[in-house]
């Protein structure tokens, strides 16, 4: 898994069906790598069962290998290396989850998925079925570098200036495994994008990377450092503007090392690189970055184009035909049908390749659990990917799926089998489109529930003349204050507190996870469950009394601030 | 309501094999039900079943025991605490997904 390790010879996939799907393939080195991982953790478990490990010496040993223990069961995390999927991976997770879960899986918004009900007895026969389709849950959990995350329209966006899934098999290579990095203050968590519209929340991370060009066409990258959220949450700021394509990894080993001499190992609260970094202040971590850099054999860590186009051989493209920019069959169904024009309107985007779409499936369909998909639904979109989009699925953050190869006129056949499945819904980034923790129903930190509070807003909001009326507003819900949900950057963000043994929501308005990030200021005490509900229609009603022509929730926010707001919401108190 | 603190308490722990919410029962062993939890109504019983408890823990055979208060209905010990009773009654929410 080492980077030199990229230019070895490609093994034909295991199923034809995925080949062409966009992840990197394994060959026999990983995959016997994954193996004996696989053998190790067996023994771990045997000897935990047999008694000769105890609690605590096991528990550092299971979440090396992403599984945790919640309020019912075991939880097992599984990567998702940022976030594409075959359909051949997708349809072992539904066999997993009839055989091990209670039929479904969670997907989350760090793009991975999570099995609920899991048994400690069974974890090595279900890391076996992951090894069979090349996946695993190492660094899903632990004080290391964990997945990296990406833009779920990564190679497809008409915006894109890099494809930033090659940098992003870069990283993981590098960090799989990274002995310096195993054991750093607290966790790491790393996006990238190459695109001018962030969709993978690069200002929310600890290390944020956007990929483009220099003036003379050369690959670099905008280096973003300490963003976070959690109890003390922070936008990224700018550590480097362009940061050359050869010397990424050595600067991302100088910015750990920084982090691994300096971050703070007595306070858990203090640990992550945010609060160094707002502690020394961004240029002075710079400077220990530039100085680190500096004394490092830097030839030594340099990536090497060769390097890079192993990788990239080591990714199928996509047989793409050449096809009319505009499809008459997609133009004559959107006249015909106002329901799948919906759908196209909020949940279709542009296709850098001509006559194709990339197709965003909200797992979001009214009164929902957010990122919930059954087994038999994941066989459906594995089917559907194989059939419309070279057999390659997407995780978004946003715990949404993503068919990112879609003919255009394949477009209303591919709608019709997903709504009846129930993920037809038209509703991306709209207020049904919401992203939820697991809260208070599965987690052993939870102040109160994420997923009931989440399903009654999607019921309450359900009428789509109604969303669609409202248009772009994302509600972002967490059960405690370590954040999963993002309530911090939701345009409205919900927070489950603890009020004196009751659970109680605190909402903060204009939090944003796009380009120019920011954190949502709180809108006033903590409110019932039932209260929230009626706040958030007061919130959607002020706006939609004020705003102006073309204003979105945010804009109309920002130009008229919190006040009318707050009034309206605590108005009856 | 009486003080939390005061309230009677039952025994809980997460079973190892599978990580059950399990229930301490007045035979000493443990429960999935927590209908059938022994209720403590002092703090020495009660310190006394969670060091049952902690023996178990020891033995490997469940995790991180605890006392959980509770108020004693017809139909047996009731958690007070949101967090408890979801343990106890499993989530609040039907778990599956209910389309397809
Ligand atoms: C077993 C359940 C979970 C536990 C114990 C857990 C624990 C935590 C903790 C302690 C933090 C705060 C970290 C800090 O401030 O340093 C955190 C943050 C976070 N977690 Fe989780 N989490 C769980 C589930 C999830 C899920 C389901 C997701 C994805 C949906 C997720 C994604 C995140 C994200 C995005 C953050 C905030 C970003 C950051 O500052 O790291 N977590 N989690
Ligand atoms: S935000 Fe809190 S309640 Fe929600 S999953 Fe994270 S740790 Fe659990």
């Amino acid at each position: 898994m080492s980077p030199t390790a990229a230019a070895r010879q490609i093994d034909p996939p295991a199923n034809g069906l995925s080949s062409h799907a966009g992840i990197y393939h394994y060959d026999q080195v990983d995959r016997d790598f994954l193996k004996e991982r696989v053998e190790q953790f067996r023994r771990q478990v045997a000897r935990r069962l047999a008694g000769e490990l105890t609690e605590d010496e096991f528990k550092p040993l299971r979440l090396m290998n992403g599984l945790y223990l919640q309020l019912h069961a075991y939880m097992l995390r599984i990567a998702v290396p940022y976030g594409i999927l075959t359909s051949r991976q997708v349809r072992q997770f539904g066999r997993i989850a009839r055989q091990y879960d209670k039929g479904f899986g969670h997907f989350t918004t760090r793009q991975n998925l999570q099995f609920n009900w899991i048994k400690l007895v069974d974890v090595p026969a279900i890391l076996d079925l992951l090894a069979e389709v090349d996946m695993h849950a190492i660094q899903t959990s632990g004080n290391c570098i964990r997945n990296v995350t990406s833009d779920q329209f990564a190679g497809v966006a008409s915006d894109e200036v890099v494809d930033p899934r090659h940098y992003a098999e870069v990283l993981r290579q590098w960090s799989t495994l990274h002995p310096e990095f195993s054991f750093l203050p607290r966790k790491f968590k790393i996006a990238i994008t190459g695109s001018s519209a962030d969709r993978a929340a690069i200002c929310i991370h600890d290390v944020g990377l956007i990929a483009k060009r220099g003036a003379d066409g050369t690959v670099g990258f905008e280096v973003y450092v300490g963003g976070g959220l959690g109890r003390t949450p922070f936008i990224a700021k700018k550590l480097r503007d362009f940061l050359p394509e050869d010397e990424l990894i050595a600067y991302l080993e100088a910015v750990l090392r920084v982090y691994n001499a300096y971050g703070r190992r007595d306070n858990i609260y203090k640990a992550r690189i945010k609060i160094l970094v707002h502690e020394l202040g961004i240029d002075a971590f710079r400077d220990e970055v530039e100085a680190e850099f500096a004394r490092m054999p830097v030839a030594q860590y340099r990536l090497e184009p060769a390097i890079l186009d192993g990788i990239r051989t080591r990714f199928a493209s996509q047989p793409y035909e050449a096809l009319e920019p505009i499809s008459g069959i997609l133009a004559r169904a959107r006249l015909e049908d106002q329901a799948f024009n919906r759908w196209v309107r909020t949940n279709v985007a542009v296709h850098r390749q001509p006559g194709y779409a990339i197709a965003t499936i909200t797992l979001k369909p009214a009164g929902g659990i957010p990122g919930d998909v059954s087994a038999d639904q994941m066989d459906v979109i594995a089917d559907l990917a194989d059939r419309y989009s070279f057999g390659e699925i997407r995780v978004t953050h946003e715990q949404n799926l993503v068919l990112a190869h879609v003919r255009q006129d394949d477009l209303p056949a591919l709608w019709k089998a997903l709504a009846d499945i129930g993920f037809g819904e038209a509703n991306s980034g709209l207020i049904t489109d919401i992203i939820a923790c697991p809260g208070l129903d599965y987690c052993a930190l939870a102040n109160a529930r994420s997923i009931p509070l989440a399903q009654r807003i999607s019921e309450r909001f359900a009428d789509l003349d109604r969303q669609h009326d409202i248009g772009e507003l994302k509600i972002k819900i967490s059960g405690c204050i370590n954040a999963c949900g993002h309530h911090h950057v939701g345009h409205i963000g919900i927070l489950g507190v603890d009020k004196k043994g009751v659970e109680a929501y605190q909402l903060t308005l204009g939090g944003s996870a796009a380009e120019a990030g920011a954190i949502g200021d709180i809108l006033g005490p903590a409110l019932s469950a039932d209260e929230t509900l009626d706040a958030i229609d007061a919130v959607v009603g002020v706006y939609l009394d004020q705003r102006q022509d073309g204003e979105r929730f945010l804009d109309t926010l920002a130009r008229i601030g919190h006040t009318p707001f707050k009034d309206k919401v605590y108005a009856a108190h | 309501m009486a003080r939390v603190t005061d309230a009677p308490k039952v025994v809980t722990a997460n079973r190892l094999q599978d990580g059950a919410v399990v229930w301490l029962t007045a035979a000493g062993d443990w429960s999935i039900r927590v209908a059938d939890a022994q209720v403590q109504t002092d703090a020495s019983s009660a310190e006394a079943a969670l060091g049952i408890a902690r023996a178990s823990a020891a033995r490997q055979e469940v995790v991180e025991p605890y006392a959980v208060d509770v108020v004693v209905e017809a139909t047996g010990p009731r958690p007070l605490k949101t967090r408890e009773w979801i343990r106890a009654a499993g989530p609040s929410i039907d778990a599956i997904p209910t389309a397809a």
